[in-house]
């Protein structure tokens, strides 16, 4: 009998319309910029989508201007009124959803089954539930009359475009900050879509101002004097370079950045479905999450059963074109974070870990990589310790609860983990241990708006999200 | 009495000697299987039904799924007029089109398996439920002579019931021992035997848990199917039980090498479930759980959707439900 091939679904791209260039969205309009232009690209054909203009720091400062402007006027809205805008924006999002999804996974290569599935419905439910507290701020515990702290500079990454847009955008908005935006110079479009939602929506000019550009725009964002609050998601190097460039000022700093989160299984967990929650939490978005589940600690006793199970179900991942309905795992985001995820691989090959990987064919254009398996690793190799921002595990194994514990929080990280035990006292006991900001128990990479996220140590600091997102665009409020 | 032993053990069944030789041995190794965790497999049978199949998979899916079909009637005022009708629509579903292949078989009480046999012959197999067939609430011996005698009327394939009050009180070794009793009541005069289906009603047992419970326990006692439900109890077959039932047929022969046959039943009635449940065997248990030896769908009105829908994809048009018979 012939297997089931099943035959490609693709989803149609016509639904989008992708112009030749696009320029900055400052006070409501599209201007262009004055540096120079880049080309944003399909990373699973490397296909040139379109030319993006580049904020010069001049660019910047008018988007500066502009939402200090529009701040007056928004600040002094209403809540309720602020939530109509919010509302709005967020149904346009869901009557646009498709939309959306599509370019999503045509700017940043991710599946279309998770821009259509999870990205764009978290995108909404954020507006929903952020638009739903702008008028009870005074109810959210954090003083009798909160007030918002101003022009908000924002800086986002590549591996959630529009999902870290909603997360920095909807809570500031809520609050009555007017933001700068600057989204990843390789991911820029879903962003210049949600300006033109913006316009859609009647939103007051300025309130929220899109630049775009790479490392130079992102740096003259943060460091504007006339910003009050700098939000950032991306890697800890240059979370870093943002704390030092803004030490000393009134700005108000929230870091969300790397992981190397710890994903333990223990020898009562509900296998399949923990195999499961490895998969999820690994090869979702390529790994390219900053939560993600890279290093799984399998308790001794079952880690051969669950590393057959585990090598099983990821010889059932489809990689491949983003736009099929049937693709698991899609493009990696640029020929760089390929060269990293590579060059990460080999070391972790040459200090002795085994490497496996299932049979896949991969596309001859564009960036790829295969879900990818390191057995034998410890806590000394290098794979263990480093964010490799890719489809890649690595297995360590534990022979107590105690050690589990140990292991997982010796790292420089800790933005999240996982828990595998059907022992209900088990999970509340490690979750209590655990050094990280989100510890999920029987499942992974779950995110709903009211349940804040953020990192210990080097993970960052501040938390988005739930009530406590919104004391990081309130004055003196503490979450 | 029924013995505890397996009728006839495969190589790979004698490590599991031990399991059987008690009441708490069984206990012990049942509840020692790895639990289930319910948003989980919920989560993963969901997001396998988003698999897109199209074009040419589609239509080779549809073709495969008339192929597993065992169209049922199990009502009480069934007749020979009734089943004959279905019998003569398993050999050709649709007789405009002689590319249709047959059902699998055609499933009725086990006094109607006669009427059944005289049409369909050994073109299509005869099923038959037996065992108090719904409830299972009867004494043995009534249900052992219930199976001798669809056995003797001379149906293919048995569907019996297990004692859910048992095993839902925790007395694995009865239940065990039931589905042995069967088997052996399976046995034909030429020594070979009526294939044995074991239906769990998982909408009875309610947990995940319970329904990989009982999918080890029948296939330890020589189970040759295992099956979702009567088609009697809400909710009946349902994508997260089926998927359990796939994980323990598919775990049963990596650790036995004996492959056991899966049958979800009741509830499937659109050709769109159909190629869900085939996507999920695809992934689950494999390819090789995608014939039908080894897998089938309990169903009565899932055939004519599946005619309907490869009537669309040859012809390229929808066309009425009078243009497929009734039975």
């Amino acid at each position: 009998m012939a297997s089931f091939e099943y035959a490609p679904a693709p989803e149609s791209r016509s639904i989008v319309d992708i112009k030749p260039s696009y320029g900055l969205f400052v006070d409501g309009e599209f201007v262009d910029g004055r540096g120079t232009s880049f080309k944003t690209i399909n990373p699973a054909t490397e296909e040139t989508l379109a030319e993006v203009a580049e904020a010069s720091e001049a660019d910047v400062d008018l988007a500066v201007r502009a939402a200090r402007r529009a701040f007056r006027g928004w600040s002094r809205m209403s809540g309720k009124e602020r939530a109509k805008y919010l509302f709005r924006i967020a149904r346009i999002i869901q009557e646009r959803g498709r939309e959306l999804a599509v370019l999503e996974s045509i700017d940043n290569g991710k599946p279309i089954k998770e821009s259509r599935d999870v990205d764009v419905p978290v995108v909404a439910a954020h507006f929903f539930y952020y638009a739903g507290w702008a008028d009870k701020l005074s109810y959210a515990g954090l003083g009798p009359s909160p007030q918002p702290l101003g022009v908000a500079g924002q800086v986002i990454p590549w591996n959630f475009p529009l999902l870290m847009l909603a997360w920095k955008v909807a809570p500031a908005l809520a609050c009555g900050n007017t933001v700068v935006l600057k989204p990843a110079e390789t991911t820029p479009l879903t962003a210049l879509l949600f300006a033109e939602i913006c316009q859609q929506a009647d939103l007051p000019p300025g309130v929220v101002n899109i630049v775009t550009g790479a490392g130079g725009t992102g740096q003259a964002v943060v460091s504007h004097p006339d910003v009050d609050k700098v939000a950032f998601t991306g890697s800890t190097d240059v979370g870093k370079a943002i704390a030092r460039a803004v030490a000393g000022s009134s700005k108000k700093v929230t870091l969300e950045l790397g992981g190397k989160a710890a994903n333990v299984v223990f020898d009562d967990a509900p296998i399949d479905q923990a195999v499961e929650g490895i998969v999820g939490g690994i090869f979702f978005n390529q790994g390219h999450v900053c939560c993600a589940g890279s290093r799984l600690l399998v308790q001794e006793s079952v880690a051969d059963e669950v590393l057959s199970r585990l090598k099983r179900r990821m010889g059932t991942l489809r990689v491949g074109d983003p736009l099929d309905k049937n693709t698991d795992i899609g493009a990696i985001n640029s020929s760089e974070q390929l060269a990293r995820i590579r060059e990460l691989s080999d070391i972790g090959e040459s200090e002795g870990a085994e490497r496996w990987a299932p049979a896949c064919e991969l596309p001859s254009s564009g960036f790829w990589f295969p879900p990818t398996v390191f057995t034998g690793v410890t806590q000394a190799h290098r794979i263990a310790r480093e964010e490799v921002f890719g489809p890649v595990l690595s297995v360590l194994t534990f022979r107590t609860p105690a050690e589990a514990i140990e292991k997982a929080n010796n790292t420089p990280y800790g933005l999240s983990a996982g828990v595998w035990t059907e022992k209900g006292s088990r999970i509340l006991h490690m979750a209590s241990q655990l050094r990280a900001g989100v510890v999920w128990a029987n499942t992974f990479n779950k995110f709903d708006p009211a349940s804040p996220f953020g990192g210990y140590k080097e993970s960052g600091y501040g938390r988005e999200g739930g009530r406590q997102g919104l004391a990081a665009y309130l004055k003196e409020a503490e979450a | 009495m029924p013995t505890t032993a397996p009728a006839d053990p495969a190589p790979g069944l004698a490590a599991y000697s031990e399991v059987t030789a008690s009441d708490a041995s069984l206990r012990r190794f049942l509840h020692g299987l790895p639990g289930v965790d319910q948003v989980g497999a919920e989560a993963r049978a969901a997001g396998l039904g988003t698999r897109s199949i199209k074009t040419t998979a589609k239509a080779w899916a549809l073709d495969l799924a008339i192929r597993m079909v065992d169209l049922t009637t199990l009502e009480g005022q069934d007749t020979p007029g009734k089943v004959r009708a279905l019998a003569s629509k398993a050999l050709r579903p649709d007789p405009a089109d002689p590319t249709c292949p047959s059902v699998a078989a055609v499933c009725v009480y086990g006094d109607l398996v006669g009427e059944v046999k005289s049409i369909v012959g050994s073109q299509v197999n005869v099923a038959a439920v037996a065992t108090a067939f719904p409830s299972g609430r009867a004494s043995m011996d009534v249900k052992l002579a219930d199976t001798r005698d669809a056995v003797a009327n001379g149906a293919d394939e048995i569907d019996m019931v297990i004692d859910r009050g048992a095993f839902l009180a925790g007395r694995y070794l009865q239940v065990f021992d039931e589905i042995v009793a069967t088997r052996e009541a399976c046995a034909r005069p030429n020594g070979s035997h009526a294939h044995l289906k074991v239906i769990f009603e998982t909408g009875e047992l309610q947990t995940y848990d319970n329904v990989r419970r009982a999918s080890w326990l029948a296939m330890l006692a020589g189970a040759d199917f295992i099956k979702t439900s009567t088609g009697k109890v809400q909710p009946a077959a349902t994508l997260p039980v089926t998927l359990v039932m796939l994980e323990a047929v598919r775990d049963f022969r990596e650790a036995t090498g004996v492959q056991i046959g899966v049958k979800p039943a009741g509830g499937i009635r659109t050709a769109k479930d159909a190629i869900k449940y085939l996507v999920m065997v695809n992934e689950i248990a494999g390819d090789d759980w995608l014939d039908p030896d080894w897998f089938r769908f309990g169903a009565s009105t899932l055939l004519n959707d599946l005619l309907m829908q490869r009537t669309k994809m040859t012809t390229g048009r929808y066309s009425g439900p009078d243009y497929f018979t009734l039975d």
